[in-house]
């Protein structure tokens, strides 16, 4: 630590930030623009200006930009002094001499950088007497607005889109007093983090459109911490509503997950829990042939399902990777462990099943997101993180830097300095090596790319275990460039300081999981410190899922024909998405009677005898274990409203019900994951992912609302002037209201990040314990995999080598980020940026079958007939063909499998 | 006129059959200096630089030979040179004239440089405006390659070198030289931030780099020719060698006149080597060093210590016309640019003149400039065409104050400068446009 001066008083300062970063994180509100705790500092806005002293001597001093200021040893500045002071609020004057001052009518009004920063600096009285510059606005698709008057110029948009985020169709343009930030010409904004923008500006230049469609001020919000249900990585936000309906995310800062980031899907994905096929109200269906169903009270339905018990031979569970932990749970403890499916078709559970062992095999356990962004070297094996774990592609994007500028330390260029290194890097990455199928929007910043079938994939990653440590064994029959290339692997993997391999499920190969645990392994055994696995998976819940031990759909199948079994109950689970539809049809008419609970109408619903309309996200609390095996909390921003509740509580009911275990038993949270932790010890310490529902702040519950908040008492008025009682909340100590503790709570209960002055979400700076360091009070989750030192060894099962086949195709499934994703998918804005269906052809391939771009193609897979226009990827190997997975309404499950094309 | 000119960078310039193809230059000697510097050691030449005290014609006056002494040798990668030929400065037009006209100068003085500092490549950065001299370059660039004076092994030394001529961005901040790196690396021209960035050390593609004005390398080959010591002898101490400079605005016979640093005062540039105002006027103030160069009153009576510590007490007349002497007088030789004015000028339009160049040229990066230079063109302009405000000329004050010394680059003192000086040395004209003006105001309409 170093010791600085700052007006008068002396201070510990960390050598390895800027002054500003110093400044912030001791407490003092010194205003700023252009910097970013993640994109660093560029001294351009010039807001952050303190007067700089030499020595005690000096009396003179210089004004200094703060944020381009090394923190160094006897440091002495000076906030307070008048001229820089002065000179603060000029800044502002002149940034606002253009500005509309349209804050009434702003999306940002109230949540501005801009606005906290200008009475932060005092600046109050216009000097500037001309008209005000008029830019022209753009279309930038469903998820931005974009008002280029409100612009600043600060530079962050296109640092953080451009540099930061890889986009390149938003730049900057133009020159002097008409610098525009747009795109070359009006249209959808490509990049998958364009979301980001929304906090990135620190004013109302991009907003969320999707807010705007159910505008409401931050104040008038009622929020709760959360936690992304798109996809495995777990991103922590915050969700807000009004009015009963989800309003927007935010992102909540986690230090080891998302950071600062969220992408798209996570952000814009919310709105399914509003759209016009959510569940609201149990419904039956007399015939399920027919397709005709009746809503019942909860009671006539509680009733059905007592008789549909009271009948049974036997009732089996489905589980799945998108609900809660505790619902999984409670469903595996209706229906006894042996009759509990994870929900996954074999091909994809035994995928899972595999992740999940090399995940507990892991040296020092399965690494996390900002391990992704402090490799310097990575391997990549049969993952597409942009379109599989978005925000660990924005991860690994920042770690092709650390090795060039790790290679230069000489530079002495502290990393803060955002111009300088992203001058200094130029076009340098370090290695980053792709083994996947097709192309992927990592493409260009690969060092390598292996693209082939999934087997020689995992060939791939096993010959690059070999090339690290020759006890793994050789892979024989390798050609030529991929053996080169696993050299290549090997050796930039082998030089590194802090290498790491990237795998998970996608292509549902257990040997491409094995290869990369070798390989993790093999560096281990070699010397390699810090040597990483990091796991990808593709829900929400799938580890948690997996830590369940419930057999795959296919074991059901098998006690549903034999005779075991006559009752499933589904839980959030549209089992038509997992196994092709005469599979599942067999399924369902061999199941005599089906309870489906689920927050959204599927074909599995439809199919039901009863479905228990099941809270989302938004009206459950529950539990996610991420892909790093991290248990994380979510709690709801809305009490569950009419006869939704959450799943974990349904079935705490059916229990109840059907005599399965006392009533009151599982009717709280709290319960469930006490039994849960009782029942499986490695899940136990899910239960401190965050404080019980008792926990309290002298006495005092958080508050969901914010102290702002305006709405308590006329929110109801046009109904009633009688103001209701609040809702109560049994399961956590978050209250709904705006009264408790006024302080701020553990990171796990943050709802909103406020703080005197700071009322934009840059408030977040006084909730770390130093800027862009970890929340004060720790972050927030419980790990429930330690990993297993560098002892174990892997399964060494090399597949055979692919063989050459002219009659078939190999289909093997591809993501797009916004489609593959279930719950996303059935959001308005994101359903706008669904592709169209396709099937990805080698264009050898498409001329073989005489087709052309865009040419429709029929595909016989196994049972299934798939026909969809042909889109070109010259990336992929002749013999594959790529299908995009979990599209809605025309889902392809089961891949990888044989195609034939047929006419 | 009393004084004659003692041109050494244009000595052949504008002499009859004098023409910029390598066969004149070379029949004039052209090319000797390059052959006697690469028989000679690279930290010789370098050492004579130094000596020579010559300094940089661009705009700072910064010495060569210590700029090259900054350069980072032991990072092991490639050094390069830049010659910065995108000459914008209002007022200037002295590299252009060695450009069109003598191309090979540059062109000798560029690979003597380049030997000297063991550049790997060099560049020659052009003013977009300038194809014609950008075409003449190129073609003399190639008669030189063809003899062996540039590219491969030249002239049998084992050094190669090629020079690279880069049209450049169209915007005056190309000329900056961090500005001008990044628009070579194909970016905005945005400045870079010092620290890290000095060229020298990190520079074009974070490579040491020199960046040198047109004449200043004309200078180099001179310094060769002669020696360094004999080089410190001209000019006057510290100020040494040629300079040429550009007088324009209200004078009988504007132009570019080469003399020795010092070897003549202001007034005798204006009065004997230009020929005075025109008759009938007189002089009322002029900008010494390039429109951003703060402005002097014909009036004024400059007093006070020299660098040596010899007193002075000028008027306009007297100063020398040197590097030194102009500063001390708070201003700059800048870029050599002498702009002169009679009484006919309107001090508040000249500066709404020059602030229009300024708004229009700011890069956009850092707020003080982008949003300050606009701001000051916006009520000059209004000034002028009659809407003054009696807040006005303090106001102005005000903003240039704040913008000068708080930017990323000088650019920020280039625009705040004039506004400083024409406001607080013609204070009373910008007040009298107010008093004059307040009742003018038109009734507001709405639309
Ligand atoms: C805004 C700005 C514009 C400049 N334009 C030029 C230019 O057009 N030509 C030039 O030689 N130097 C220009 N300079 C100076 C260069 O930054 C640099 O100092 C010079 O090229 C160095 O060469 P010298 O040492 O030989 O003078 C400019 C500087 C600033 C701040
Ligand atoms: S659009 Fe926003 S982020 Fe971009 S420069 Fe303007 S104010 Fe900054
Ligand atoms: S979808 Fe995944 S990467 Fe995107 S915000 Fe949600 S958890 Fe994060
Ligand atoms: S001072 Fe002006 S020209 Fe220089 S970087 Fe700032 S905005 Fe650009
Ligand atoms: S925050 Fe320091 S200059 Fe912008």
């Amino acid at each position: 630590m170093a010791t600085i001066t700052i007006d008068g008083q002396s201070y510990e300062a960390d050598p390895s930030a800027n002054l500003l970063q110093a400044a912030l994180t001791l407490g003092f509100d010194l205003p700023y623009f252009c910097w970013h705790p993640a994109l660093g500092s560029v001294g351009a806005c010039r807001q952050c200006a303190v007067r700089q002293y030499r020595d005690e001597e000096d009396t003179t001093g210089q004004i200094v930009m703060a944020c381009m200021v090394p923190v160094a040893d006897g440091l002495r500045c000076s906030i307070v002094e008048p001229e820089a002071a002065e000179f603060r609020a000029e800044v502002i004057e002149w940034l606002m001499s253009n500005h509309p001052h349209d804050c009434p009518v702003c999306d940002e009004g109230g949540e501005c950088h801009l606005q906290d920063m200008t009475v932060m600096t005092g600046h109050c009285k216009r000097r500037f007497r001309f008209p005000k510059r008029t830019f022209r606005n753009q279309y930038l698709g469903p998820f931005i607005n974009h008002e280029m008057n409100r612009c600043i110029q600060c530079y962050r948009c296109v640092r953080f889109y451009g540099d930061y985020a890889g986009g390149s169709d938003l730049v900057a343009m133009a020159a002097h007093n008409h610098v525009y930030f747009g795109r070359h010409e009006e249209g959808i904004l490509e990049n998958e983090f364009s979301g980001n923008l929304v906090e990135i500006c620190p004013t109302g230049v991009f907003t969320d459109k999707t807010l705007k469609h159910h505008y409401s001020r931050k104040w008038d919000m009622v929020s709760s911490p959360s936690v992304c249900s798109h996809c495995a990585v777990g991103c922590n936000t915050i969700a807000s509503t009004r009015y009963g309906s989800v309003r927007r995310i935010l992102n909540r800062y986690h230090h080891d997950i998302n950071g600062y980031f969220l992408c798209d899907r996570g952000r814009f994905g919310y709105t399914f829990t509003d759209a016009a096929d959510r569940l609201r109200r149990p419904l039956l269906h007399p015939d399920r042939e027919r397709d005709v169903e009746t809503v019942a009270e909860p009671a006539e339905a509680m009733k059905r399902i007592r008789e549909i018990f009271s009948e049974a031979t036997g009732v089996a569970g489905i589980g799945s990777p998108r609900a809660s932990l505790e619902s999984n749970y409670a469903l595996r403890n209706l229906v006894g462990s042996g009759r509990f499916s994870s929900g996954l078709p074999r091909i994809e559970h035994d995928a899972t099943t595999a992740l999940l062992e090399a995940m507990r095999n892991a040296p020092d356990g399965p690494g996390s997101l900002r391990d992704a962004e402090r490799a310097d070297a990575v391997l990549i094996l049969g993952e597409d993180p942009n379109n599989t774990a978005p925000r660990l592609a924005l991860a690994l994007r920042q770690s092709v830097r650390n090795e060039p500028i790790r290679a230069d330390a000489g530079s002495r260029i502290p990393r803060w300095h955002d111009r300088a290194i992203r001058d200094f890097v130029q076009d340098r990455k370090g290695p980053l090596f792709i083994a996947w199928p097709a192309s992927t929007r990592l493409d260009d910043l690969a060092a390598g790319t292996h693209r082939a079938a999934p087997d020689e994939i995992a060939r791939l990653g096993f010959a690059v275990a070999h090339a690290i440590d020759p006890q793994s064994p050789a892979v024989t029959d390798l050609d030529d460039s991929a053996s080169d290339l696993a050299s290549r692997i090997a050796r930039a993997l082998k030089e590194a300081d802090r290498p790491m391999v990237v795998s998970g499920t996608a292509l549902r190969s257990p040997a491409i999981i094995a290869a990369a645990a070798a390989t993790v392994h093999a560096l281990r055994r070699t010397g390699s410190g810090g040597s990483s696995f990091l796991a990808v998976a593709p829900e929400a819940n799938t580890i948690g899922d997996a830590m369940l031990e419930g057999a795959p759909l296919e074991t059901l199948e098998q006690q549903l024909e034999s005779g075991e079994v006559d009752t499933l109950v589904i839980l959030e689970n549209d089992i038509y998405r997992r196994l092709p539809a005469p599979a599942t049809d067999r399924i369902i008419s061999k199941a005599r009677r089906i309870i489906a609970l689920d927050s959204i109408a599927t074909a599995t619903t439809n199919r039901a005898d009863v479905v228990l309309p099941a809270g989302s996200f938004a009206e459950s609390d529950g539990t996610f274990v991420n892909h790093e095996g991290r248990a994380q909390r979510f709690f709801q921003p809305l009490p569950p409203a009419g006869d939704v509740l959450e799943a974990w509580r349904w079935i705490g009911r059916i229990a109840a019900e059907t005599g399965t275990s006392k009533q009151n038993e599982w009717d709280r949270l709290d319960r469930v994951l006490t039994a849960l932790a009782r029942d499986c010890p490695e899940l136990a310490p899910a239960r401190d992912a965050a404080p019980d529902a008792a926990f309290r702040a002298n006495g005092q519950r958080f508050p969901r609302a914010p102290r702002r908040f305006s709405g308590r008492t006329s929110i109801l008025s046009h109904l009633s002037v009688h103001e209701p009682k609040p809702p109560e909340d049994s399961d956590s100590p978050l209250s709904f209201t705006m009264e408790g503790h006024s302080g701020q709570p553990p990171a796990a209960l943050v709802s909103h990040y406020w703080s005197p002055g700071w009322n934009s979400s840059q408030a977040l700076n006084k909730f770390q314990s130093e800027v862009a360091g970890p929340a004060r009070g720790g972050d927030p989750g419980a790990r429930l995999i330690p990993g297993n030192g560098p002892n174990e060894r892997p399964s060494t099962a090399i597949p055979a080598p692919v063989p050459d086949d002219d009659q078939t195709l190999l289909a093997v499934p591809c993501y797009e980020v916004f489609g593959s994703d279930e719950l996303s998918a059935r959001a308005p804005a994101v359903a706008e940026r669904i592709p169209k269906p396709y099937v990805a052809l080698a264009p050898t391939d498409a001329e073989h079958h005489g087709l052309d771009s865009g040419d429709s193609l029929n595909l016989l897979i196994g049972e299934l007939r798939v026909s969809a226009p042909v889109r070109l990827d010259p990336k992929l190997p002749p013999g594959l063909c790529g299908i995009p997975a979990g599209m809605p309404g025309w889902s392809v499950p089961h891949l990888p499998a044989r195609a034939s094309v047929v006419t | 006129m009393a004084i004659s000119e003692q041109r050494v960078i244009l000595k052949h310039v504008d002499e009859p059959g004098y023409d910029p193809g390598i066969e004149c230059y070379v029949r004039h000697g052209g090319y000797e200096t390059l052959r006697k510097a690469v028989g000679m050691q690279p930290e010789e030449i370098c050492r004579g630089v130094e000596v020579s005290e010559v300094r940089g014609r661009g705009g700072a006056g910064f010495p060569a030979g210590m700029k090259w002494k900054f350069l980072d040798r032991k990072s092991g990668k490639p050094i390069y040179l830049i010659c910065n030929a995108d000459e914008s400065e209002p007022g200037t037009f002295k590299d252009r004239q060695i450009m069109h006209k003598d191309p090979h100068q540059l062109i000798e003085g560029m690979m003597v440089s380049a030997f000297a500092i063991q550049a790997a490549l060099a560049f020659i950065y052009i003013r977009e405006e300038m194809p014609q001299a950008a075409r003449i370059l190129e073609a003399a660039i190639d008669e030189a390659r063809a003899r062996g004076f540039v590219g491969e092994d030249i002239l049998g030394s084992g050094y190669s070198c090629e020079i690279v001529v880069h049209r450049g961005a169209a915007a005056y901040i190309c000329g900056e030289e961090t500005g001008l790196i990044e628009s070579l690396e194909g970016k905005r021209a945005y400045p870079r931030i010092k620290p890290p960035y000095f060229p020298a050390a990190l520079g074009l593609y974070q490579c040491p780099t020199i960046v040198n004005n047109v004449e200043t390398l004309c200078h180099v080959k001179h310094v060769v020719a002669i020696g360094g010591e004999a080089f410190a002898r001209t000019g006057s101490p510290g100020n040494t060698g040629t300079r040429i400079w550009c007088v324009s605005g209200h004078v009988q016979r504007p132009g570019y006149y080469e003399f020795e640093c010092g070897a003549l005062t202001l007034g005798e540039m204006i009065h004997d080597v230009c020929g005075g105002v025109h008759p009938g006027r007189s002089l009322k103030a002029v900008i010494p060093g390039g429109s951003s160069a703060k402005i002097l009153r014909a009036d004024e009576r400059f007093t006070g210590k020299l660098k040596d510590g010899t007193e002075f007490d000028w008027g306009l007349n007297d100063i020398p016309l040197d590097f030194d002497s102009l500063m001390a007088c708070g201003s700059m030789s800048g870029s050599g640019g002498i702009i002169v004015m009679d009484d006919r000028v309107d001090m508040v339009e000249a500066l709404a003149n020059i602030n229009a160049f300024y708004s229009h040229e700011s890069c956009g990066q850092c707020t003080p400039c982008r949003e300050g230079s606009l701001w000051m063109k916006k009520i000059t302009k209004r000034m002028a065409e009659g809407g003054a405000r009696t807040e006005d000329t303090d106001l102005l004050l005000s903003i240039g104050d704040q913008i000068a010394g708080r930017t990323i680059c000088a650019f920020g003192e280039a625009c705040a400068w004039p506004t400083q000086s024409f406001v607080s040395k013609f204070r009373d004209e910008f007040l009298a446009k107010a008093s004059e003006d307040s009742g003018k105001r038109k009734g507001l309409r709405l639309v």
